[in-house]
C-alpha cells in the first residue's frame, strides 16, 4: 500500500507542467514579487486618481508656482502653481495606458505575422520577415521617430508608433517558437485528425509559444513607457497640460536650477514603475528557463 | 581564411539590398503622410506660389518611380536636397552635426564597455556578495531609468549644484577653435589647441555618462552571466588544478572566453548608443545628428528627417556588419555560411 502511494506521489511529480513550476518558483523569487508589487500600486494610484490626487492635476494658481516640497504640496508646484504630486499620480493613469495599449497592438500584430510566416513557410515567410528584418535594421527610438514624422505629435500617435516597433520581436519568437512545434508529432496527429488550420495554430502552436511571449510583454511594457516618456519629452507625445511623466520632464527643465523638484519626481516615478516591470520580466524568465529547473 | 574573406564579402554584398531598402522606406515616408506634404511641410505660411515651387522642386509633379530613381541618384552623389526651414544643402547640416555624434557616442561606447566589463567580472567572481548585489541592483536601476532624465539629474547634481561640468554645447563659447574635420577633438589635437581640448572632452563627460547608463547595465549583467557560466567549465577546474594563480586564470582563461558575447552585445547595443543619442543630445544642447533629426521633425522639414534618418540607419548597419565580422573572427566555432 506504502509503496502505491510512493508510485502515486512520483506520477504527481512528474505530471506537474511547466506553468505549475514556473509559477512556484515566481512566487519564491523575493525580487519579483517586490515588482508585483509596485506594478500593483500604480495601477491602483491610476485607477483611484481622482480620489487620493490632493489637487486638480491641471488646475492653474499662479500665487502658488514654484513652491517647493511641503506639507500642503507634497512634491512641489510647477511654474503655472499645479501640484506636482497630484500630475504624478494622474500621469501613472497615462503611462500605464501607454505602455498596455502600446504593447497590445505589438502583441497582435507581431503574433499573428510570426505565426502566419512560420506555420505557412514559404515566399510568405520570406516576404514578412525580410520586413522585420528592416525594421530591426533601425534602432528603436530611431524607427518610432520615422513612424512619428509620419503620423505627426500626439499621444495616441506615439502609442501606434511604439506599438509598431515592438512586433518584429513577436514576430521572430513566435515564428520561432512555431518552426520548433509545427514538425512535432501532436501537430501532425491534430492535422492527420482533420483538425483546420485555425484551430492548430491557435491550440497546438500558439499555447506552446505562450512563455516566450509573456516574458516579452512584461518587459515590452517597461520599456514602452521608458520610450513614450522619451517622445513626450521630446515634444512629440503627450502635449501639455496633458501630466504625462515625460512631458512634466520635458517642462521642468527650463526650472532645473532654480525649482529642480518639478524634473526630478516625475523621473523617478518613470524609473519606479519601469523598474517594476523589468523586475517580474527578470523573475518570470528565469522561471520559465527549464535550465534552472532542478 | 578563404572562407572567412568570402562570408565578409557575402556580408557585404547583403548589405546593398538592406541600404536599398532604407532609402525606399526613407523615400515613402513623405508619401505616407496623411494629407498633401508640400502644406504641411509650409505650413500656413506658404503662398500657392511657395506650394508649386516646393512641388516642384521636391518632384512631387512626376510619377512615383520616377521621383524614387532621382531619388536614389541624388543620394548616390550624396545630395540630400535643402531644408525647407534655413534653405542650406541638407548635406552640409549632416556634415557640422554628425562628427558631434559620433564624439558622443565613441567615447559613451568606450566607457560603457570598460565599466560594463569591470564590473560584471567583479560581480561574477564574487558571486552573491555584497558588491555583485549592488552591481545588479545599480544594473537594473539602469536599465529602469530614462535616459534623459539621468541627464538632467547629472546637470543639476554635476552642473548647476557643484559647477564641475558645463552643460550644454560642444565647447566653451570662449574658446577659439579652427574648425577643419568638424571633430573638435580632432581638431584641437591637429592644431595643438589645448584648451580647446579640455574644453571639448569636458562638454563630453556628462553627455557620454549619460548616454552609458543602458549599455553599462546590460553590458555588466551579460559580462556576468557569460563569465559565470565560464568559470564552470572543466578548463577552468583544469587551469586551477594545475596551480595557476587565480590572477592568471581569470585575465587569460575567463576573461578571452567570456568577452565573446559581451562583443556582441556591446555591438548591438550601438543602436541604443545611436537612439540614445538623440535624446541626450536634446538635454544637452549638443549640435548633433539627433538634435538635427527633432528639430525636423518638430519643424516639419522633411529633407532634413529624411537624411538624418538614412545616416543613422546606414551607419548603424555598418556598424552591425564590423560587430558581425569581429564576432565571426573572435569565435572559431562560428561556420561561414
Amino acid at each position: 500500500m506504502a509503496n502505491l502511494t510512493g508510485m502515486t506521489e512520483e506520477k504527481r511529480i512528474k505530471s506537474e507542467s511547466l506553468w505549475t513550476i514556473s509559477f512556484r518558483r515566481m512566487r519564491k523569487s523575493r525580487t519579483a514579487i517586490f515588482g508585483i508589487i509596485i506594478i500593483i500600486l500604480f495601477t491602483l494610484v491610476a485607477f483611484l486618481a481622482p480620489f487620493i490626487s490632493p489637487y486638480d492635476p491641471l488646475e492653474q494658481n499662479f500665487i502658488k508656482s514654484f513652491r517647493p516640497p511641503s506639507a500642503e504640496h507634497y512634491l512641489g508646484t510647477d511654474e503655472f502653481g499645479r501640484d506636482v504630486f497630484s500630475r504624478i499620480i494622474y500621469g501613472a493613469r497615462i503611462s500605464l495606458q501607454i505602455g498596455f495599449v502600446a504593447v497590445f497592438i505589438s502583441l497582435i500584430v507581431g503574433v499573428s505575422v510570426g505565426l502566419i510566416a512560420g506555420y505557412y513557410g514559404g515566399w510568405l515567410d520570406m516576404a514578412v520577415m525580410r520586413v522585420m528584418d528592416l525594421m530591426l535594421s533601425f534602432p528603436y527610438i530611431l524607427l518610432a521617430l520615422v513612424i512619428m514624422s509620419i503620423l505627426g505629435p500626439g499621444i495616441y500617435n506615439a502609442m501606434v508608433a511604439i506599438g509598431i516597433v515592438y512586433v518584429p520581436q513577436y514576430a521572430r519568437i513566435v515564428r520561432s517558437s512555431v518552426l520548433s512545434v509545427k514538425k512535432k508529432e501532436y501537430v501532425i496527429a491534430a492535422k492527420a485528425l482533420g483538425a483546420n488550420d485555425f484551430r492548430i495554430i491557435l491550440k497546438h502552436i500558439f499555447l506552446n509559444s505562450m512563455a516566450p511571449i509573456i516574458i516579452q510583454t512584461t518587459l515590452s511594457i517597461g520599456r514602452a513607457i521608458i520610450n513614450a516618456a522619451g517622445l513626450s519629452f521630446l515634444g512629440l507625445g503627450a502635449q501639455p497640460p496633458t501630466p504625462e511623466w515625460g512631458a512634466m520632464l520635458s517642462n521642468g527643465q527650463d526650472f532645473l536650477r532654480n525649482a529642480p523638484w518639478i524634473a526630478t519626481f516625475p523621473g523617478i516615478a518613470i524609473a519606479l514603475l519601469v523598474l517594476g516591470f523589468n523586475l517580474v520580466g527578470d523573475g518570470l524568465r528565469d522561471a520559465f528557463d527549464p535550465r534552472l529547473h532542478k | 581564411m578563404k572562407k572567412m574573406f568570402s562570408y565578409i564579402l557575402r556580408r557585404i554584398l547583403i548589405l546593398i539590398p538592406l541600404l536599398l531598402a532604407i532609402s525606399i522606406v526613407v523615400f515613402f515616408m513623405i508619401h505616407l503622410i496623411p494629407g498633401d506634404p508640400v502644406q504641411i511641410m509650409l505650413g500656413d505660411k506658404g503662398s500657392e506660389e511657395d506650394v508649386a515651387r516646393l512641388r516642384s522642386e521636391l518632384g512631387f509633379d512626376q510619377p512615383l518611380h520616377t521621383q524614387y530613381l532621382k531619388f536614389l541618384g541624388n543620394l548616390l552623389q550624396g545630395d540630400l536636397g535643402r531644408s525647407i526651414r534655413n534653405r542650406n544643402p541638407v548635406i552640409y547640416e549632416i556634415r557640422a552635426a554628425f562628427p558631434a555624434t559620433i564624439e558622443l557616442t565613441v567615447l559613451s561606447m568606450i566607457f560603457a564597455s570598460f565599466i560594463g566589463i569591470a564590473a560584471g567580472i567583479i560581480s561574477a567572481i564574487k558571486q552573491y556578495s555584497l558588491i555583485d548585489n549592488l552591481t545588479m541592483v545599480g544594473a537594473l536601476l539602469g536599465i529602469s531609468m530614462p535616459v534623459f532624465w539621468v541627464g538632467m539629474m547629472l546637470m543639476l547634481i554635476f552642473g548647476s549644484r557643484l559647477g564641475w561640468m558645463p552643460i550644454s554645447g560642444r565647447i566653451s563659447r570662449v574658446t577659439d577653435l579652427e574648425v577643419i574635420t568638424n571633430f573638435y577633438i580632432l581638431d584641437s589635437i591637429i592644431t595643438q589647441n589645448w584648451a580647446a581640448l579640455r574644453s571639448t572632452i569636458s562638454h563630453l563627460i556628462l553627455p557620454a555618462i549619460t548616454l552609458a547608463t543602458i549599455p553599462v547595465a546590460m553590458i555588466a549583467r551579460m559580462t556576468r552571466s557569460t563569465t559565470l557560466e565560464v568559470l564552470n567549465q572543466d578548463y577552468i577546474r583544469t587551469a586551477r588544478a594545475k596551480g595557476l594563480s587565480e590572477k592568471v586564470v581569470i585575465l587569460k582563461h575567463v576573461l578571452k572566453n567570456a568577452l565573446i558575447p559581451v562583443v556582441t552585445i556591446i555591438g548591438l547595443q550601438f543602436g541604443s548608443f545611436l537612439g540614445g543619442a538623440v535624446l541626450t543630445e536634446t538635454v544637452f544642447a549638443r549640435a548633433g545628428v539627433g538634435r538635427l533629426l527633432i528639430n525636423g521633425i518638430l519643424g516639419r522639414d522633411f529633407p532634413v528627417i529624411q537624411g538624418a534618418v538614412i545616416v543613422i540607419a546606414s551607419f548603424f548597419v555598418f556598424i552591425n556588419l564590423i560587430v558581425d565580422i569581429l564576432y565571426s573572427y573572435l569565435d572559431p566555432r562560428i561556420h561561414y555560411s
